[in-house]
C-alpha cells in the first residue's frame, strides 16, 4: 500500500540507522579513546557529565565505551550468524530442490521439527547446554535460523529446475552445482536478501536476549542485552543505565526492520 | 472432518518424536561429564555414581534414548537436582501461572490489534491509520528485554500506578502481560489492517452495500468477518510462541511461571529439569499450533473442501 517514494525514504532511513550503527561501531572507538573495561569504583553509578556524556555504571565503567563497543559487537554476532544460517540454508535448501525424493522428503521434516519448536527456547537451550560464550551463541543461532533461507532456496529451485533454461544449460554440460550457483540463485537472491535483513535484527535481538537471561555472551564483554540486565537493580537510582543500551537496541532493530520492509517494496518481494 | 483431524494428529507423531530427540541430545551436548558439571568438582563419589545410574547414563546410548522416550511417553521426567523431586510435579506446579500470562497476553494482544486494526483500514492514510501503522512498528522494534524494565520505570517507579513485581492480584497482571503481549499485537495489528483492506474491496462488501446494508453491518459483519480468518490463525500461532516469549517477561518481573522455571534450572545447572521445561513448553507449543491448523480448516469452509 505504500508509494514508491515512501519506500524509498523508508529504505534511506534504514541505511542511515544501519550505517550510523557500523560507523558507531568501527570509527568512532578509534577517534574517542574511551576503555570500555576500566572500573572506577569511586565514581559507581555516576551520573552524565563532561567525561563521561552518558554516566557510569556500576563498577564506575563509561557507559558511551560500552555503548560502542556493543554496537560492534551486535552487529558482528548479527552478521556472522545470517552468513552461517545463510550459507547452510541455501546449500541445504537447493540441494533438497534439485534433488528431490528422499533427500528433500528428510530436509522438510528436519525444518519441520524445529519449526515446531519455539526458536528462542531452543536456542536459550542450547547456548546453556554448550556455555555462556560469544562462539556459542553464534552456534546455537546460527544453527537454528538457517530454515528459513532453505524453505526459500528450495522452493524456488524445485519450482526452476524443470524449466527450459535450466534444461539448456543441462544440454551444454553444466553440473548441478554450477546450475543452481550461476542460473537459479540469482532469481531467488532478492528474496534471500530481504530475509537476510530481517535476519540480522532477529538475530541481534535474540544474542541481546540471551545475553540478557545470561546464556549468552559472558562478562565483561558490552553485551546490550548484558548492559540491561546489569543496570535493572540500579532502574531507580540510575534509570540512563537502562535507557542507553535499550535505545541503542531498538534504533538497532528500527534501522534493519526499515531497511528489510523497503527493499521488500522496492524488488517486488512478496511478503509470506 | 474426523478424517483431517486424525490426520493432524497422525503427522503429531514424527514432529513429538523430533522433539524429544532434541530434547535427549541436550545432555549428551553438555562439554565433559554432565554428572560433574551438576554435582560440582567435589561431589561424592557416590552420589555421583548413584545419580549417573538414575540418569542412566552408564548404558549405550540406544538404550538411553530408548529409556528416555518410553518414560517421557508416560509422564516421567525424571527427578529435578535442585528441588529433589519429580521434574513433572515441579513443573506442574509452574504451569498455571505461565498459563495465566500467556492467556492475559493474548486477550490484549487480539483485544488492542483487531479494533485498531479494522478501524485503521476503514480510512486509509486518515491521522489513525498513520497513528496505528507508527504504533505498530514502534511495538515490533522494541526489544522484551528493554520494554519491560521500561514500562516499569515510568508505571511504577514513575507514576506509582502498578507493582514491580510478582504475582497476585490483576495489577500484577498488568505488566507483564503488556511486556509479553505488545510485540505479538503489533504483528497482529499489522495484519488485520492489511486483510481489512483487501476485504472491504471485495464483490461481497459492494453487494452487501447494494443490497442497503447499513455501513456499520457492511464493515463490521461482513469484511471484518472475512479478514479475520488469517487473523484467527496467526493469532493461534503467536499464542504458542507467547509460551516461549514468557522465558523473558517471567524473568524481567519475578513471575513464578515455567519460563523463570528454566533460567533457575539452567542458572542451577538442573539439566533433568532442563529437558523437562523445554519438552513440556515444546509439546504445548506444537498442541496449539497443531489445534489452530485444525480449526482454521473448521473455520473456513474453502479450506474444508479443498482437503
Amino acid at each position: 500500500m505504500r508509494t514508491e517514494r515512501g519506500a524509498r525514504r523508508a529504505a534511506a532511513c534504514g541505511a542511515a540507522l544501519v550505517l550510523l550503527l557500523a560507523l558507531a561501531g568501527t570509527v568512532v572507538p578509534l577517534v574517542v579513546p574511551l576503555d570500555p573495561y576500566a572500573t572506577d569504583l569511586e565514581a559507581r553509578l555516576g551520573p552524565p557529565d563532561r567525561e563521561h556524556p552518558l554516566g557510569q555504571d556500576a563498577l564506575g565503567r563509561d557507559v558511551l565505551a560500552r555503548l560502542l563497543r556493543g554496537a560492534r559487537l551486535s552487529l558482528s554476532v548479527g552478521a556472522t550468524v545470517v552468513l552461517v544460517s545463510l550459507t547452510v540454508g541455501v546449500v541445504v535448501g537447493a540441494t533438497a530442490g534439485w534433488r528431490g525424493g528422499w533427500v528433500d522428503e528428510a530436509v522438510v521434516r528436519v525444518i519441520d521439527v524445529l519449526l515446531a519448536f519455539p526458536g528462542l527456547l531452543l536456542a536459550i537451550a542450547l547456548a546453556a547446554v554448550l556455555g555462556p560464550s560469544l562462539r556459542n551463541v553464534v552456534l546455537a543461532l546460527g544453527l537454528l535460523g538457517w530454515t528459513g533461507y532453505a524453505r526459500l532456496t528450495r522452493a524456488q529451485v524445485a519450482a526452476l529446475r524443470r524449466r527450459e533454461f535450466v534444461q539448456a544449460a543441462q544440454a551444454l554440460g553444466g553440473g548441478p552445482t554450477r546450475i543452481v550457483a550461476r542460473h537459479l540463485l540469482p532469481l531467488a537472491a532478492p528474496a534471500l536478501l530481504v530475509q537476510a535483513t530481517f535476519g540480522m535484527a532477529s538475530a541481534i535481538v535474540a544474542e541481546a536476549s540471551l545475553s540478557f537471561l545470561g546464556v549468552g555472551v559472558p562478562p565483561p564483554l558490552p553485551s546490550w542485552g548484558a548492559m540491561i540486565d546489569e543496570a535493572r537493580p540500579f532502574l531507580v537510582v540510575a534509570p540512563h543505565l537502562v535507557l542507553a543500551p535499550g535505545i541503542a537496541l531498538t534504533l538497532t532493530v528500527l534501522g534493519f526492520q526499515l531497511l528489510g520492509d523497503a527493499l521488500g517494496d522496492l524488488m517486488d518481494v512478496r511478503e509470506r | 472432518m474426523a478424517g483431517l483431524v486424525l490426520r493432524r494428529l497422525a503427522l503429531l507423531v514424527p514432529t513429538l518424536l523430533g522433539v524429544a530427540t532434541l530434547v535427549f541430545a541436550f545432555l549428551h551436548l553438555v562439554p565433559g561429564d554432565p554428572v560433574e558439571v551438576m554435582l560440582g568438582e567435589w561431589a561424592a563419589p557416590a552420589d555421583v555414581a548413584a545419580l549417573r545410574a538414575d540418569l542412566g547414563l552408564d548404558l549405550p546410548l540406544p538404550v538411553q534414548y530408548v529409556r528416555f522416550l518410553a518414560r517421557a511417553a508416560v509422564g516421567d521426567l525424571g527427578d529435578s537436582i535442585t528441588f529433589r523431586a519429580p521434574v513433572g510435579r515441579v513443573i506442574a506446579a509452574r504451569y498455571p501461572a505461565t498459563l495465566e500470562l500467556a492467556a492475559a497476553a493474548l486477550l490484549l494482544g487480539i483485544g488492542l490489534a483487531v479494533p485498531l486494526g479494522a478501524a485503521a483500514a476503514v480510512r486509509p492514510g486518515s491521522f489513525l491509520d498513520r497513528a496505528v501503522r507508527l504504533g505498530s512498528l514502534a511495538g515490533v522494534c522494541v526489544p522484551t528485554v528493554w520494554l519491560g524494565p521500561l514500562l516499569v520505570l515510568v508505571f511504577s517507579v514513575g507514576l506509582g500506578w502498578l507493582p514491580v513485581s510478582g504475582r497476585g492480584g490483576l495489577a500484577h497482571l498488568v505488566l507483564p502481560a503488556i511486556t509479553l503481549g505488545l510485540g505479538m499485537a503489533s504483528i497482529l495489528v499489522r495484519l488485520t489492517r492489511a486483510s481489512m483492506l483487501s476485504a472491504l474491496r471485495e464483490d461481497f462488501v459492494r453487494t452487501a452495500r447494494a443490497k442497503g446494508a447499513p455501513e456499520w453491518r457492511a464493515v463490521g459483519v461482513h469484511a471484518l468477518r472475512n479478514a479475520l480468518l488469517p487473523v484467527t490463525t496467526v493469532a493461534g500461532l503467536q499464542a504458542g510462541a507467547l509460551l516461549a516469549g514468557a522465558i523473558i517477561s517471567e524473568t524481567l518481573f519475578a513471575w513464578p511461571g515455567v519460563g523463570r522455571l528454566v533460567v533457575e534450572a539452567i542458572n542451577a545447572r538442573d539439566y533433568p529439569l532442563v529437558q523437562g521445561c523445554v519438552l513440556v513448553i515444546g509439546t504445548s507449543y506444537l498442541l496449539i499450533n497443531t489445534a489452530t491448523d485444525v480449526l482454521h480448516r473448521l473455520i473456513d469452509p474453502r479450506l474444508r473442501d479443498a482437503d
